[in-house]
């Protein structure tokens, strides 16, 4: 989240796609309740926001929401570009902000265009864009700052005249997302969706301001990144991004994914959303040159790029100490540069082909997330070795009682660790909002479990033995590793929290704030992010002065709560907060403020801008202050499959994409199968002619629950939920067992019939009907092993598609294509 | 804190229920409730069923979707909380409180909060209560041998602690305190809900209506029939004293009964496998 849980009762209008918080996030849904409870008093104070849910499925959220549409899973960059489109024809949006605070006014290069579908830059045997004309008409030489961080100063036309503007390129590509457009891709009624734009038209504004919240209904997707991006990019043009009560606000799975990602747990980024460094970058000048981003205006401040290297070296000093010098470039070197791509589905894929010996799972089992669980079981036989670190058994580490299977005939060895559950260890959880939430163990661990870093750290251990007593190829990085820890073997998680924090070697002092971080050596940052979190005066994450005193704990009434827990970056709790201020440093509401400028500082929340900067002085900085630009990016070079986001259809569609039929998907998601030489597995609608989605149930938390009888008594079984009018037509009565199936497996399970599901009318009038699918379920557990029978086909993701975003890779688990059975 | 002694009670605002059960599972974790053999009853997402010896919470799912492509705006059916009804149903701890009338070795007693509480050490089994309960709250625990149902957690009471399930609730649908507060609490979210429009909300046992009032008393987004509770008409009971009131309660109390068992009925008929006659736990 950009804000907080807190901050959305601040919202005047609160749209909701791809996700459901009623149900996914019940607590933080307390602040939809009271940002909505009361109209009379007023939003910021107790009521009168309105919630706008668009969702294939009528859910729990929907049935709390104002306004609830059906929208087709998967086309939302259609709906949001409808908006777009509507805010601009009608010039509904914040001119100010929108001159003074995005990039609207950048001219972009010539030879930038789009066509039939296609960005400049496509090559089709590649599968991928040259991105070069990606980018700005430059004039000059280039800006000072550090080596690798800047560029010549992009051309501006503050007039937004110039065709070659960001905004009249904008202008052009949202021109085709007119309501009848945008209703025949997402089968909203051209009504409904005017509705929606009329209350999404207000939010321009400055006394008006809109939320969008999100989850991975949005990122499941082939084109998840830029589904997401679009909905920016209205937040941009409406001036709501910055603002309490604004914001891209998405939520993290639980407890603690946000607290994952911050801390790499995806394979393309280092601690803090460092990029890994790539082949070719053979020193830090070429890795910071390929990383930063580029200060590309005069004012703009550029505050990552130019710390990027401060960042890293820091990094490198906590992870190899005295082993990182000046002279190795502080053990640079040691960093892997992977040469291809090493995402989820990647694991699976090399293992399919039989280039894994071996594979260690901890907190999560391959088998049930998916995607494809058939190709994944596959995968896992094709081990050697397989080590699951967990509380129970899981269909992982199970996987060869997994039906179809014969157990005589896999020769994977399967080593299962009994690992702790949360519940008995502390340690910090991050929550959707960045706030860094510490823990205490609730329970001492049961039986011979041990902490999952326990276990790594001894595996750890027992592998740098080796390499002392046997030697091996490039120990380096291994035995310069430091556990500077009481015991190496079994590291304090408080002792971990102190390294993230990262210190000034030369006082020995615990840094403060990541702005002192150097890059001579003298400071370390386990993730720069985090720098701040835990000072000389201990743990900030332990904080608890909340609502027990509003005045003295939220002094300026906005819900910051400075002294709870502790927010990432610097404690801040709405971030690019500079931009909820005009050029003078007003709040563009007074009502709801969220830093402003009294003439000789910053007051509010933690300023995402120097405390002391006089927003008159004409050398001041643009408002955000991470980017390039120093502005918000309506147009974008660091997306892969575009600078504008375009609506194309999933890889199993029911209908071509209205807008080119013939480029009708994202012309550079991964396929998979296809780039290892096996026929693309996709299902075509006359055989599956059905769009499935899937989802979580509110009584679930990922597959642990299966373990927990009081819960699995809540959802005891695995169930589709059909609509009532395809069940009438395909003789289907609730509580039948039916069988769903794509071009990849099936599903064996109880529908339930209901009018919460049903269909929607796309374009040439074709009506489709949307089913959904519940995650959860499979052959482990306590419903399974009551139902041994009826629970051999409970995997939904034995349906789910082996294809992902070009950028993240994420599967595109929201949108396919089943056909359903009553059996 | 300590509880004074006037009467506390719930109060259930559906229209912000979300239906995430936390009420139903904080019940049973509290009391050390094992709950029934988990099965799928394809109602909605209820697979719990009913109130019983088991369940002192039980969250009714209504789907009254309409007919149509999707989206209406507020107040029409489909949004903003009537469209899918989720109410935390519970004890309601009668003014008027029939299983207490009829409880035959006074094991059913008024503490002195004014919630109605089953002693277990007083119970004898004889199930009169059961039969009695209009709302079909109270079950039989066959290990136990005695009749249960919701205490308003008279134990947490006791320590100065509210009860498990309004603990829970995430979004304070479930609202607890004196009832008088309660009730003033209850007048102010009618009023706002009829402001904006939603002209069926009504508040369920705020007055003396409904079983001479309810302790624990709702907000429902709809008319009682639709959550299975018996309306102002049927919902009456007279003073074991009053002998002409009593002759004509009775037979409103058995119009109450026959609805309430219709009820179950019905809900047995939608396919919930309700069972008003408690099977414990066979985990």
């Amino acid at each position: 989240m950009t804000n907080h849980w807190r901050d959305i009762k601040h919202a005047d209008l609160i749209l909701i796609n791809g996700a459901n918080p009623a149900e996914a996030h019940p607590v933080g849904f307390q602040w939809f309740v009271k940002a909505k409870l009361d109209p009379t008093k007023g939003p910021g104070s107790g009521g009168g926001a309105k919630i706008v849910h668009a969702d294939p499925r009528y859910t729990r959220t929907s049935a709390l929401a104002d306004m609830y549409l059906r929208i087709r899973t998967g086309t939302d960059v259609a709906y949001f570009g409808g908006l777009i489109n509507y805010v601009l024809q009608n010039k509904l949006y914040h001119e100010d902000y929108v001159k003074n605070y995005t990039n609207a006014s950048f001219i972009v290069k010539q030879g930038f265009d789009f066509k039939d579908g296609l960005f400049s830059g496509y090559n089709a045997s590649t599968r991928s864009y040259d991105t070069s004309t990606w980018t700005y008409e430059t004039e000059g030489a280039a800006l000072d700052g550090p080596a690798g961080s800047t560029q010549a100063p992009a051309k501006r036309d503050k007039t937004l005249q110039d065709p070659r503007t960001v905004f009249q390129l904008l202008v052009k590509h949202y021109s085709r997302y007119t309501p009848e457009m945008v209703s025949s891709i997402t089968g909203i009624p051209v009504d409904q969706f005017m509705q929606v734009a009329k209350l999404v038209g207000e939010m321009g504004k400055p006394d008006k301001v809109m939320t969008i919240v999100y989850a991975v209904g949005l990122t499941h997707h082939t084109t998840g990144g830029q589904l997401i991006r679009s909905a920016a990019l209205l937040q941009l043009l409406l001036g709501n991004m910055g603002r309490p009560g604004g914001g891209m606000n998405a939520e993290r799975g639980h407890a603690n994914i946000q607290g994952n990602t911050d801390h790499a747990i995806s394979w393309e980024i280092l601690p803090g959303y460092l990029r890994i460094p790539a082949p070719g970058q053979k020193n830090l000048d070429g890795y910071v040159a390929a990383s930063a981003p580029k200060k590309s205006d005069p004012n703009s401040w550029n505050f990552f790029g130019t710390n990027y290297r401060n960042f890293m070296v820091s990094l490198l000093k906590a992870w190899y100490g005295a082993k990182a010098t000046k002279d190795n470039e502080y053990a640079y070197d040691f960093i892997p540069k992977p040469a291809v791509n090493s995402s989820w589905m990647s694991i699976y894929d090399q293992a399919l082909k039989g280039k894994m010996e071996g594979v260690i799972l901890s907190g999560m089992t391959a088998t049930s997330i998916g995607p494809d669980s058939n190709q994944v079981l596959q995968a896992l036989t094709k081990l050697k070795w397989l080590v699951v670190f967990d509380a129970f058994p899981t269909t992982s580490s199970e996987f060869w009682r997994a039906p179809g299977m014969d157990a005589a005939k896999i020769n994977t060895e399967v080593f299962m660790l009994p690992a702790t559950h949360w519940i008995e260890k502390d340690g910090s959880f991050v929550n959707s909002g960045r706030w860094s939430q510490w823990k205490e163990q609730v329970l001492p661990p049961d039986g011979d479990a041990r902490h999952d870093h326990w276990i790594t750290a001894d595996i750890f251990d027992r592998v740098k033995t080796l390499y002392r007593n046997q030697g091996g190829k490039f120990p380096d990085p291994i035995m310069a590793m430091t556990l500077d820890y009481k015991d190496p073997k079994k590291p304090e998680l408080d002792e971990i929290a102190k390294e993230i924090n990262g210190k000034d070697l030369s006082t020995g002092s615990q840094m403060t704030s990541f702005a002192n971080l150097k890059a001579d050596g003298t400071t370390t940052a386990g993730d720069w992010i985090y720098t701040g979190s835990y000072p000389d005066a201990g743990n900030l994450m332990k904080r608890r002065n909340g609502v027990q005193n509003i005045q003295q704990n939220d002094p300026t009434g906005m819900g910051f709560f400075p002294q709870w827990a502790w927010s990432w970056p610097l404690n801040r709790r709405v971030m690019y907060n500079r931009a909820s201020a005009d050029l003078d440093g007003k709040p563009w509401d007074p009502k709801r403020p969220g830093i402003q400028w009294n003439g000789t500082t910053w007051v509010g929340d933690v300023p995402d801008y120097p405390a002391t900067m006089n927003p008159k002085d004409p050398a001041a900085w643009l408002p955000f202050i991470m980017n390039g630009e120093g502005v918000g990016r309506l147009f974008s070079n660091s997306m892969l499959d575009g600078p504008f986001p375009e609506h194309y259809e999933p890889y199993e569609a029911p209908i071509a994409n209205p807008l080119h039929p013939q480029q009708s998907e994202d012309p550079v998601a991964f396929l998979y199968d296809q780039a290892a030489g096996r026929p693309n597995r996709f299902g075509k609608v006359d055989k599956y002619p059905y769009v499935a989605t899937s989802y979580r149930l509110t009584e679930h938390e990922h597959y642990i629950t299966q373990q927990v009888p009081l819960l699995v008594g809540l959802q005891p079984q695995a169930f589709v939920e059909v609509p009532q009018e395809l069940a009438d037509e395909k003789g289907i009565k609730n509580g039948d067992r039916v069988r769903v199936s794509s071009e990849r497996g099936k599903l064996e399970v109880s529908a339930l019939v209901t009018k919460r599901l049903g269909p929607v009318t796309l374009a040439g009038n074709k009506k489709v009907y949307q089913i959904g699918i519940p995650i959860h379920w499979g052959f482990i557990g306590v419903s399974a092993e009551q139902n041994p029978e009826r629970s051999k086909y409970w995997l939904a993701n034995a349906l789910t598609p082996m294809v992902g975003d070009v950028g993240a890779r994420t599967p595109e688990f929201k949108a396919f294509l089943v056909n359903i059975e009553k059996f | 804190m300590a509880w004074q002694e006037k009467p506390l009670g719930f109060f259930t605002d559906t229209s912000i229920c979300i239906g995430c059960k936390a009420c139903e599972v904080a019940c049973k974790e509290w009391n050390e409730l094992p709950g029934n053999a988990a099965k799928f009853t394809a109602d909605s997402f209820d697979n719990t069923g009913q109130l019983d010896a088991q369940n002192w919470r039980h969250v009714q799912f209504i789907e009254q979707v309409p007919d149509n492509t999707g989206m209406v705006v507020t107040p029409t059916p489909i949004a903003g909380g009537q469209a899918w009804l989720m109410m935390s149903d519970v004890c309601k701890h009668c003014k008027n409180a029939s299983c207490l009338e009829v409880c035959p070795t006074n094991a059913l007693m008024r503490t002195e909060f004014d919630t109605v509480y089953i002693q277990n050490d007083v119970c004898n089994g004889c199930r009169n209560c059961i039969s009695a309960c209009p709302y079909g709250v109270i079950g039989f625990n066959e290990d136990k041998g005695i009749a249960q149902k919701c205490t308003l957690c008279y134990d947490r009471l006791q320590g100065g602690l509210q009860p498990a399930c309004a603990k829970a609730c995430p979004t304070e649908s479930i609202k607890f305190g004196y009832v008088e507060d309660l009730h003033a609490v209850a007048d102010q979210r009618l009023a706002t809900l009829k402001a904006a429009g939603y002209q069926k909300a009504q508040l369920y046992g705020r007055d003396d209506k409904v079983y001479g009032g309810l302790n624990a008393f709702f907000l429902l987004m709809d008319k009682p029939e639709v959550y299975k509770l018996p309306n102002e008409a049927n919902a009456t009971l007279p003073s074991r004293n009053n002998l002409p009131g009593y002759v004509g309660g009775v037979a409103t109390a058995v119009i109450g009964l026959v609805a309430g068992l219709l009820a179950f009925r019905n809900g047995r008929m939608n396919g919930n496998g309700a069972n008003n006659t408690t099977t414990t736990n066979t985990r």
